[in-house]
């Protein structure tokens, strides 16, 4: 069978998180207000209304540039690109074409195979949003004009990406980045990120390029990779029947599982740009972009590279912990708070295998443990263990108790005398208890045979009878001295 | 004292601040005299008496007690129709902004409303400001009061004929291609085009966006000074706005020109030009060398690349700006079946013929495959015209050149032939592309009619400009000839 490849580049639009919109100081606060409300002279498009570019929202898109790797252009203008949908209100939309703010970036990406690869970011541009449609059941359409004039950055690759796998991590990388820096609150749903993907098919055994497809309307990370799942397969179809693939704008239909066409009258624009001539050229000092670079902070990857380098931590543990700035920042303050040769390792497990299931099972995002399980409390309760004042399976009970109701763990443990036991006529007597105990007989039968491992059993059923206080260790030396 | 319609702002001042005259009164007869010569004229798109009484008596008021605001408190100003007046009608003479009352004002009127100035009403225009008769309003014709079967010119038509009329001793106009000069000249009163950026745009109808300016018209260049004052300035609120601090320019009108290089270059004495057009003029730049400056004849050899160049740069920038004209959100709304039926009746029969023809041409111009042959490279030259004009200002302080060939037109002579009314312009075509300020003055009258000299200066140096026409001003008598007017 032929073998295909598989060329891809995404085209990810991003609201920039600023106070006020991209040419006047109209509110951006408009999730869950009502329609209409969030509007000026400006946003609105009224006759007579002068954009004035938003100069926070310059600084931030900046930012986001310099950290997937681009250049800061000092000269980028601003063009007006036309087409007429009653969602544009000016009948065009301010954006930048052919001198972009940023230019000439890449990040990189780790395939679940453990392949790195290194995605090209052609360019970075800032632009207007548009309003939204509402589509009445009546057939009537409504008009919110609340998002537009929302500051956006369009974010578009390099085709260097070659599997919807790859796509994916693009996309989570790349928006990983801008939350990290604050430039976006990262919330797809919302639509403050949005991704447009381009995929071609061509036989590996030709240098020509397939046509480009262009999908639109792929907002979540799932969708991106089963939406080109569906259109490589779709394109390498066509193909091996012998047919062409036609260059067009296709849909995900997340309800259908497919892309679909989009009337092509639609999108066949020209789109006529040409300089905005009320915003002059754009013009960055080398002081103003060294100004940027200085308030970069250190991104994902130096700082799981560092967390690798400093705690000692693999590769998969740093990456969790660096998926969120917060929780970076709250692993490496509970770090230093625990103050124990082994507190690194310590913090990553509790944050990683405790932490990060009770946040799964009830749904929360990773950022909510800083509030729930607070740097002190973890420290404490790390403290308790290591210092021997309570078992690692006392220690488990509480952190989820801390976790449900943000006590104390030093509180808990002396209220309910939770110490753990290691005192060895204490122990002794669980031991012979539980060796007594009818339940024992086989494992007891077993680990004389020769399998040490049935120790485990025994182990088990003292750690049960002391409600886990018993040190587990001390248990397990007493009950081989007993099987002697 | 003269006729109270017949005073200039500076006049007019004087007689309030002295007491001899109080706002109200001025209101009222300059209401009265637009009431009696309105039939005649038509420049008015909508008058606001009430308010305008109003602010007169509060003007009053202040006077009274020593709050004056300074020389345009209580004076009656009037606005062309593309300058947006917070909840007053403000339809750019078009049909597709019927009823469109904006809700906010324009930074000019913000700041004329600060100094006390008296907003009486809006006046006519070519339909958003595209013409040089003011023919092309889609609502009336307006005369020019030196003879009414002819145009006021335009597209400030309205702004012109109300001053020449005595209707108002000053108003607003704007200009992208010359349309408050070519009026001005046209209609026998002063004019000043600032330099872009000089004057906020913001609340402005935007035609050509890189073209457009707001400026003043009134009797005499003193009074322009005093609406400079008020009017230029920086405005956050406009990208393109100057962060230039303006000079007082009354103090600047000192009298004096002696030393001043004047250029006279010899492409604006173009071919076509009547003969008495150019007289008049030779004769006020020799009036200025009277008065002591120097005449140097100077060339600005990309001249004659103005109007194509014009004409590609206006109407591309144009066709994206009336594109916010769907009928959709405010003004005219056409009946369609479908929405996009609903659009293009709105914009087929909102728009007029010159409006449609600009927007076809623009959008032609912008177009993939064309984009480079018109839009480009009239960028290009563009910036050929501008640095005509910085070489001849290192040699020379002012440039003399007449403003329009020809004196005013019949009604109805040029309104067939795109093409001759668009060479109306030629002379000031060239001042917008460049950004450049240029000032008009009456300059005499050739048969029977007012003839305008156009004087042009370095970018932000109206106030040499002003001092020129101020000199020329005191030194002739131009500009105190009035219209006859039956009323």
């Amino acid at each position: 069978m032929t073998e295909y490849i598989a060329t891809i580049g995404l085209e990810i639009h991003a609201h920039v998180r600023t106070l006020s919109k991209m040419f006047d100081g109209c509110s951006t606060d408009y999730a869950g207000a009502p329609p209409n409300t969030r509007v000026s002279v400006v946003s609105l498009g009224l006759p007579g209304a002068l954009p004035v570019l938003n100069a926070r929202a310059v600084e931030l898109a900046a930012l986001c540039g310099l950290a997937l790797g681009c250049r800061i252009n000092e000269r980028s203008i601003f063009a007006r690109k036309s087409y007429p949908y009653p969602d544009l209100p000016k009948g065009f939309q301010i954006t930048q074409y052919d001198e972009p703010l940023c230019s000439d970036g890449a990040i990189e990406i780790r395939t679940a195979a453990g392949e790195v690869r290194r995605i090209g970011i052609e360019r970075l541009h800032i632009e207007e949003d548009t309003g939204r449609l509402i589509h009445s059941p009546d057939g009537s359409s409504l008009i919110d004009y609340n998002r537009s004039g929302m500051p956006l950055m369009e974010i578009v690759t390099r085709p260097d990406i070659r599997t919807p796998e790859e796509a994916r991590l693009t996309f989570e990388k790349i928006r990983q980045i801008l939350v990290w820096i604050g430039a976006n609150s990262g919330n797809l749903e919302e639509g403050a990120l949005r991704c447009d993907a381009n995929v071609s098919v061509r036989r590996a055994d030709s240098d020509r390029f397939g046509a480009k497809v262009e999908i639109k309307n792929i907002n979540s990370f799932r969708f991106v990779e089963r939406a080109l799942a569906y259109e490589i397969e779709r394109q390498i179809r066509i193909l091996e029947a012998g047919g062409v693939v036609e260059q067009e704008t296709r849909g995900w239909r997340e309800d259908l599982g497919r892309t679909e066409g989009q009337r092509s009258k639609e999108y066949a624009h020209d789109y006529r740009y040409f300089p905005e001539p009320d915003i002059p050229p754009l013009v960055l000092s080398p002081d103003w972009i060294a100004a940027r670079k200085a308030e970069l902070p250190e991104l994902p990857d130096a700082r799981r590279m560092r967390l690798m380098e400093t705690y000692g931590l693999s590769w998969q543990d740093a990456d969790l912990l660096t998926q969120e700035r917060p929780i970076a920042d709250y692993y490496e303050a509970a770090v230093a708070a625990v103050q124990r040769p082994d507190g690194a390792k310590e913090v990553a497990n509790w944050v990683l295998n405790e932490g990060f299931r009770l946040l799964k099972d009830r749904g929360e995002p990773p950022t909510a443990l800083i509030e729930r399980m607070p740097v002190q409390r973890l420290a404490a309760l790390i403290d308790l263990v290591q210092r021997g004042t309570i078992t690692r399976a006392v220690a488990k009970q509480l952190f989820e108790e801390v976790f449900n109701t943000g006590a104390d763990p030093e509180i808990l443990v002396a209220e309910r005398g939770l110490t753990q036991i290691s005192d060895d006529d204490a122990l002794l007597a669980a031991v012979r208890a539980a060796l007594a105990d009818e339940k024992a007989a086989k494992a007891i039968a077993e680990y004389r045979k020769g399998k040490t491992t049935a120790i485990q059993f025994l182990v088990g059923m003292v750690m049960r009878a002391t409600k886990g206080q018993a040190n587990a260790q001390r248990v397990r030396e007493l009950l081989e001295a007993e099987l002697q | 004292m003269t006729e109270l319609h017949h005073l200039t702002v500076t006049a007019a001042h004087a007689a309030l601040a002295a007491g001899d005259l109080t706002a109200v009164a001025l209101t009222e007869a300059c209401l009265a005299r637009i009431n009696a010569t309105e039939p005649l004229i038509r420049a008015f798109l909508h008058l606001t008496p009430e308010t305008a009484l109003d602010a007169a008596r509060a003007a009053d008021e202040r006077r009274r007690q020593g709050r004056s605001l300074g020389p345009l408190d209580g004076i009656p100003i009037a606005i062309k129709d593309v300058i947006c007046t917070n909840g007053i009608p403000t339809t750019a003479g078009s049909r597709i902004l019927a009823g469109f009352r904006p809700p906010y004002n324009a930074t000019v009127i913000e700041r004329l409303l600060a100094a006390g100035a008296v907003l009486i009403g809006k006046l006519n225009c070519d339909e958003f400001a595209m013409g040089s008769s003011t023919e092309n309003s889609a609502y009336q014709i307006t005369t020019n009061p030196w003879d009414r079967t002819r145009v006021p010119g335009g597209s400030s038509g309205g702004s012109a004929a109300a001053v020449a009329a005595g209707q108002v001793p000053a108003t607003l106009g704007t200009d992208t291609g010359g349309s408050i000069r070519q009026p001005a000249a046209l209609c026998g009163i002063s004019g000043l085009k600032p330099t872009y950026g000089r004057v906020s745009r913001y609340g402005l109808i935007a035609y050509g966006s890189s073209l457009d300016q707001i400026g003043p018209m009134a009797w005499t260049v003193a009074d322009l000074a005093l609406l400079m004052n008020v009017i230029a300035g920086h405005d956050p609120r406009d990208g393109t706005s100057a962060p230039i601090a303006p000079p007082d320019y009354t103090t600047a009108l000192t009298g004096d020109i002696r030393g001043l290089r004047i250029g006279i270059p010899r492409e604006y004495f173009v071919e076509g030009m009547e003969p008495g057009v150019e007289a008049a003029t030779r004769t006020a730049i020799e009036v200025l060398r009277e008065l002591g400056a120097t005449l140097v004849e100077v060339s600005l050899p990309h001249t004659r690349y103005a109007l194509p160049t014009y004409y590609i740069i206006a109407p591309a920038e144009a066709s994206a700006n009336l594109a916010r004209f769907d009928g959709v959100r405010y003004g005219f709304r056409a009946e369609g079946e479908t929405m996009w039926e609903q659009i293009e009746q709105t914009r087929g029969q909102g728009f007029g013929p010159e409006v449609r023809r600009r927007i076809m041409l623009g959008t032609y111009a912008l177009s993939a495959g064309y984009y480079d042959a018109y839009y480009r490279r009239a960028q290009q030259v563009r910036t050929l015209i501008k640095r005509d004009f910085e070489h001849v200002f290192a040699e020379v302080d002012v440039l003399a050149t007449p403003t329009s060939p020809t004196v005013a037109f019949p009604i109805g002579q040029k309104i067939n032939d795109p093409l001759a009314m668009y060479l109306s312009d030629v002379c000031t075509l060239p001042i917008n592309l460049a950004g450049v300020p240029a000032l008009v003055v009456p300059c005499g009258f050739s048969e029977g009619l007012p003839v305008g000299l156009q004087l042009i200066g370095r970018p932000f140096d109206e106030a040499t400009l002003l001092r020129v026409g101020d000199a020329y001003q005191r030194a002739t008598e131009w500009h105190t000839y009035r219209p006859d007017l039956p009323a």
